[in-house]
């Protein structure tokens, strides 16, 4: 087929495709490139047709690879051509050739606003094209309005107003300031009464950045996006030709339920039954079929309904559903869908804990673990990371280590890294962990990174019980034939500080431990001979009595490295051989490391950090984010405020290398150790404490020593391991708003109860009729265990509660379930209490919880038709039955979100039962063991005119049950807690240390007031 | 969002090349290379989609030619895939019957088609009916 008018444009295709080799080619374009930039350079005698075709030439030119540095301009300019034909080529070929960092670009923003604002249908179109796919900021700035007005204009073809929407789209992501005007949100929702599917398309896009950034202000797009999705699943008044293979627009489809996916909740029953009804038809009524477009257009509908399932929390029978099609997909061999599977399978495990029902696919999973497809095994590695914890941390650590030799190059860092994570974060006991990280170091040495050898550090000297085992171990890797440098580095530190505690076994004397570790000094780099160096004055140091002969070896190593090259290298071999002459001093100052500070893994901090650049923020990493970051119970939808966590984990910083100068017996070389002490970045974290002295951030100790000429001086050492404590006395503040959780969590079943730097109390509920039961999710957040943990229920009257046992113990990193076990006896607003106390070092923390089971929770939601109610309602005459009062001070809200409200109480509102517009009419089911199930039948009758008073009429068949549920209301209404207040300015309530007073334990009223 | 949409045969010779986010040329031809390397070699009883740095890519091979599109991770992956058949279709009606050549000797013709399917990295028309036409519109003011 032959380029219509253009010969000289296809001659020249032809010619480069004739070349026999890249060198001829080269050689063509090169002429042609000349040919062209002496024609633009006398541009007089240029016919726009021969303009044209050059520009043409050079985007074929670029396009095969070559650089074109010249004739931006002559494209540019093209845009400002009359006729169509020039018009085209000049924005077609700009759109290609430049980006929106081009300062030519910026010479035609005047041009193609004319052309936005103009007359010419065409000339709309091409510029609405250039602006939306190159447009930077300066084009958001000066024309989001012009094309704001054609997206909306009534006199505009579709045409122009699709690509309008999404040219929009496009400014708003340049700056989204632009798109956020008044009455924006109003329009937008406009928008989506659009008939044409093209123009509905282009907005949906649009829709799905403007929620993503704030959902606030769409809510009135929600209920028309259900429409969309329910008139699109039941192909309504779908034109033929936006049918793909039999099925509606699948990309409307999607794009729709991505939309909704930013919406927190969907709380209009109404809406949420439509959309849960177009849900459950896609999740049973999508089959496998023959036909590939066909299938794999039906299964992205599919797999998008998934996730949008998934967000909105659906009952448990439709998320096993979910689970289930997951299940059946992970085991198909269409690779495709298979990848899908174990994709959205993560997803899952991130939103809803249906990790019971994943687990029994783990040995599915780790078949594709080995699958020949790099992509498959990726997902099925995220899927194992993702579904681990302490139950089968050790079969899938040991399936990830086993895969780590055969694992692609490209995988192994990932892979290291996740092994790390989990056998850190799930390890059922220390050895096991210490196991792990060390056959790590040696199966893929060059995929560990120093963080996780720091790591393990920390660990061994933080828990004395592991010390013995880890020299051990460390002792016995070392013996290998082939043994990689990290593994010497790990190995050296621990039996530099511990091989004393092996010295009764065999193989282990302080000479058998040198020598295994000084036959490696020749192969390793210098930094790893600095950790050698030092593990030999601590083993000289722990070897009572000294050994003359040992002690001769290690001074002639020292010597030695006196005059070495590497200034480090030196500076310790001199100090080392100056300290071990000091005789007793030495017992001092090259003591045992003191514990490290309780820190954030730096490894996790890492994976959170890890963070995918994608146009909208993903609906799913909203919901992690306000979550808490170390979340061990991932249920808490609300903002917990502020991400403080961080701040207080890592609140000790260990100085570089100040060590040495502490020690050093003349002044003059400290300073020169001052400045010339120069250490690889990654060893600041360990080689600082590593080397001999402790954390040396007290500078006062370090004058201490030097004033006191190193003798006699008070264990330097253990002054400063009680340092930082005492600094952290009374420090342990909650992170978040305990009130507000509490709250919160009145409104959910699972959250976040509570947290401090130490411990996260995580909660999960079940309530069926007058019985509940309530998970404890006591998570320690340390490397170390929380002891002395009690948990007290203090219980108000009218409920039973049972706790189970609770450890004293909690293990570190571990995570204990308690569960709770609650029967109502009878209608009361009062509140359990639980008493909650541990110790971590030398902090102990006492916090009194209010427990979320509250009088709300023992409702249930029940419609009732108007033939239902009224009779009730008239039977229920009067006191103490029915109790009516108008209350003042209310919260002003508007009719709908009081609906919602209740709604959320588990009040059902039932709307048209009454025929004033300003009341609501609400019914529910109260259950307790006096009661039983007892319908409760509630009125407000709210003034339009002062939203601050209503009169409510509350009636169910229990005068006590009536007074309660009234009152209860009425808290609610009074004083609700805005439960999406900005995070930020929330004071952390002095929580703990409060001591209970005698009378105070046995009332939880007066505790609760104490709270408040 | 579609971060770039490449059209390369086995070669690994660029037919088409139109990126919505602002690379630098160099890196441009970077991307081509890496991509071209990426998707050549797969087995085509592989998955049609394989991590690209920070992003994916979902592709499908029609005869010797690969049709690519770079997406974000959060994307969904066969609506997209299906984008590519549907983009393929279009070209085969227009064309009447696409091969290679076409496409080389009218690319300017597909910078048009696609601009017409896919703005601002996003899907803008999914009727085959309506961007014919819309074409067929274009070509007469020609």
């Amino acid at each position: 087929m032959a380029l219509s008018g253009m010969r000289g444009l296809s001659v020249f295709i032809s010619d480069v495709r004739n070349c026999q080799n890249k060198e001829q080619e080269r050689l063509r374009v090169d002429k042609e490139l000349g040919n062209i930039r002496t024609r633009f350079k006398n541009e007089k005698g240029l016919t726009p047709y021969e303009k044209k075709k050059y520009v043409w030439k050079m985007l074929y030119i670029y396009m095969l690879g070559y650089d074109v540095d010249f004739g931006h301009m002559e494209a540019v300019s093209l845009i400002s051509a009359p006729k169509y034909p020039e018009k085209q080529v000049g924005y077609i070929v700009t759109s290609c050739l430049l980006n929106e960092n081009h300062d030519f670009l910026r010479l035609a923003i005047n041009t193609v606003r004319n052309d936005i604002i103009g007359r010419n249908e065409t000339f709309q179109c091409l510029a609405l094209t250039l602006v939306g796919n190159i447009g930077g900021r300066e084009f958001a700035e000066s024309l989001a309005p012009d094309v704001q007005k054609l997206l909306l204009s009534s006199s505009c073809r579709p045409l122009v107003r699709k690509k309008a929407a999404l040219c929009l789209l496009r400014l708003f992501r340049k700056n989204p300031d632009v798109v956020n005007v008044d009455g924006w949100s109003d329009q937008m929702a406009q928008l989506l009464d659009e008939r044409d599917l093209g123009v509905l398309t282009s907005s949906m896009s649009l829709l799905v950045a403007l929620v993503s950034n704030n959902h606030d202000t769409y809510w009135s797009c929600l209920p028309k996006c259900v429409k969309i999705l329910e008139r699109l699943a039941r192909n309504q008044d779908i034109p033929q030709e936006y049918t793909y293979y039999g099925i509606p627009s699948p990309w409307l489809q999607v794009k729709t339920m991505r939309a909704l996916q930013y919406f927190p909740t969907v709380e209009d029953p109404n809406t949420r039954r439509s959309l849960f009804e177009v849900l459950q038809r896609i999740l049973m009524g999508t089959d496998v079929v023959k036909n590939v477009n066909k299938n794999n257009a039906s299964h992205a509908v599919l797999f998008e309904a998934l996730a949008l399932v998934m967000h909105l929390d659906a009952e448990k029978e439709m998320m096993s559903q979910c689970v289930a099609l997951l299940g059946k997909f992970i085991a198909v061999r269409e690779p495709n869908i298979r990848y899908l599977g174990l994709e959205n399978m993560t997803r899952m495990l991130m939103v809803t804990d249906v990790q019971d029902i994943i687990k029994r696919h783990q040995a599915q999973i780790i078949t594709s673990l080995k699958d020949p497809d790099i992509s498959i095994r990726r997902r099925a590695l995220d899927l194992l990371y993702g579904m681990c914890d302490v139950s089968n941390a050790k079969d899938i650590v040991e399936e990830l280590l086993q895969y780590l030799s055969s694992a692609d190059f490209a995988m192994r860092e990932e892979l290291s890294l996740k092994i790390a994570i989990l056998s850190e974060k799930f390890a059922p006991d220390l050895s096991w962990y210490v196991d792990v990280i060390l056959q790590l170091i040696d199966k893929a040495g060059d995929f560990v990174s120093d963080d996780i050898w720091f790591r393990v550090v920390q660990f061994v000297t933080n828990n004395e019980d592991l010390q013995p085992y880890a020299a051990l171990k460390a002792r016995e890797y070392l013996d290998k034939p082939a043994v990689h440098e990290t593994m010497v580095k790990v190995s050296a530190y621990i039996l530099g500080e511990y091989s004393h505690l092996l010295a009764r076994r065999p193989g282990c004397n302080p000479k058998e431990i040198f020598s295994v570790m000084h036959e490696k000094l020749p192969s390793v780099s210098t930094p790893t001979v600095s950790i050698l160096l030092s593990s030999y004055a601590k083993i000289l140091m722990h070897t009572q009595p000294p050994d003359p002969e040992l002690q001769s070896q290690i001074w002639a190593i020292f010597n030695k490295y006196g005059s070495c090259i590497d200034v480090e290298l030196q500076q310790r071999a001199v100090e080392y051989i100056e300290l071990s002459r000091k005789g007793a001093a030495l017992m001092d100052i090259l003591a045992e490391m003191p514990k490290f500070p309780e820190r954030q893994s730096a490894l996790i901090k890492k994976a959170e950090n890890s963070e995918a650049d994608t146009a909208e923020q993903s609906a799913m990493k909203l919901r992690a984010q306000q979550q808490n970051s170390n979340a061990l119970v991932v249920t808490d939808q609300h903002p917990a405020n502020g991400p403080s966590t961080v701040s207080q984990l890592s609140l000790v910083k260990v100085p570089a290398m100040s060590n040495v100068d502490g020690e050093s017996p003349d002044p003059a070389v400290t300073e020169a150790n001052g400045t010339l002490t120069v250490v690889d970045p990654p060893f600041e974290d360990l080689l600082g404490p590593m080397a001999i002295e402790g954390p040396p951030s007290a500078t006062a100790e370090a004058e201490h020593i030097q004033a006191s000429g190193l003798a006699g001086v008070p264990n330097a050492g253990e002054a400063l391991a009680i340092a930082p404590v005492e600094d952290q006395m009374n420090t342990v503040q909650p992170i978040g708003n305990i009130a507000e959780r509490f709250h919160a969590l009145c409104l959910k079943d699972s959250g976040v109860l509570y947290e401090d730097p130490y411990i996260q109390i995580g909660i999960k509920a079940e309530w069926r009729a007058p019985h509940g039961r309530l998970v404890l999710f006591l998570g320690n957040k340390n490397t170390s265990p929380l002891v002395s943990v009690q948990a007290l229920i203090l219980p108000p009257a009218h409920l039973k509660l049972e706790l189970s046992l609770v450890p004293e113990t909690i293990p570190p990193r571990a995570q204990v379930q308690c569960p709770l076990e609650v029967v109502n006896l009878r209608p009361s607003r009062d509140v359990a209490v639980l008493d909650f106390s541990y110790k971590f070092s030398s902090h102990a923390v006492n916090v009194k919880l209010r427990l979320p089971a509250l009088l709300n929770k023992f409702l249930q939601p029940i419609q009732v038709s108007g033939e239902e109610f009224f009779p009730q309602w008239r039977s229920l005459s009067g006191p103490p039955l029915k109790l009516q009062e108008v209350v003042r001070g209310v919260r002003p809200m508007p009719l709908l979100e009081m609906a919602n409200l209740f709604n959320s109480y588990r009040l059902m509102v039932c709307p048209g039962l009454d025929p004033n517009p300003n009341n609501l009419v609400a019914s529910t089911t109260f259950y307790s063991e006096s009661t039983r199930a007892m319908l409760c039948l509630l009125r407000v009758e709210t003034d339009p005119a002062d939203r601050t008073q209503l009169r409510m009429t509350v009636a169910s068949g229990d005068p006590t049950l009536t007074f309660e549920l009234k009152e209860f209301i009425k808290e609610q209404l009074v004083s609700i807690p805005l439960v999406a207040r900005p995070p930020a300015p929330v004071p952390p309530q002095p929580q703990p240390t409060i001591p209970p007073s005698p009378s105070a334990t046995s009332d939880p009223g007066a505790l609760l007031a104490g709270l408040l | 969002m579609i971060r770039f949409i490449l059209l390369q045969n086995r070669q690994g010779k660029t037919r088409l090349a139109k990126y919505y986010i602002p690379l630098e040329e160099s890196e441009k031809h970077k991307v081509e290379y890496e991509v071209h390397r990426l998707v050549v070699n797969r087995d085509p009883k592989f998955t049609n989609f394989v991590e690209f740095r920070t992003h994916k890519v979902i592709y499908r091979r029609y005869a010797g030619l690969f049709f690519s599109l770079c997406v974000d991770i959060t994307d969904n992956e066969l609506a997209y895939l299906e984008c590519i058949h549907l983009f393929v279709e279009i070209l085969d009606h227009f064309f009447s019957n696409v091969c290679e050549l076409d496409l080389v000797f009218n690319f300017h013709k597909v910078y048009l088609i696609l601009d017409e399917f896919i703005l601002a990295g996003e899907l803008q028309e999914t009727s085959k009916k309506a961007i014919i036409e819309r074409m067929g519109e274009l070509e007469k003011q020609e």
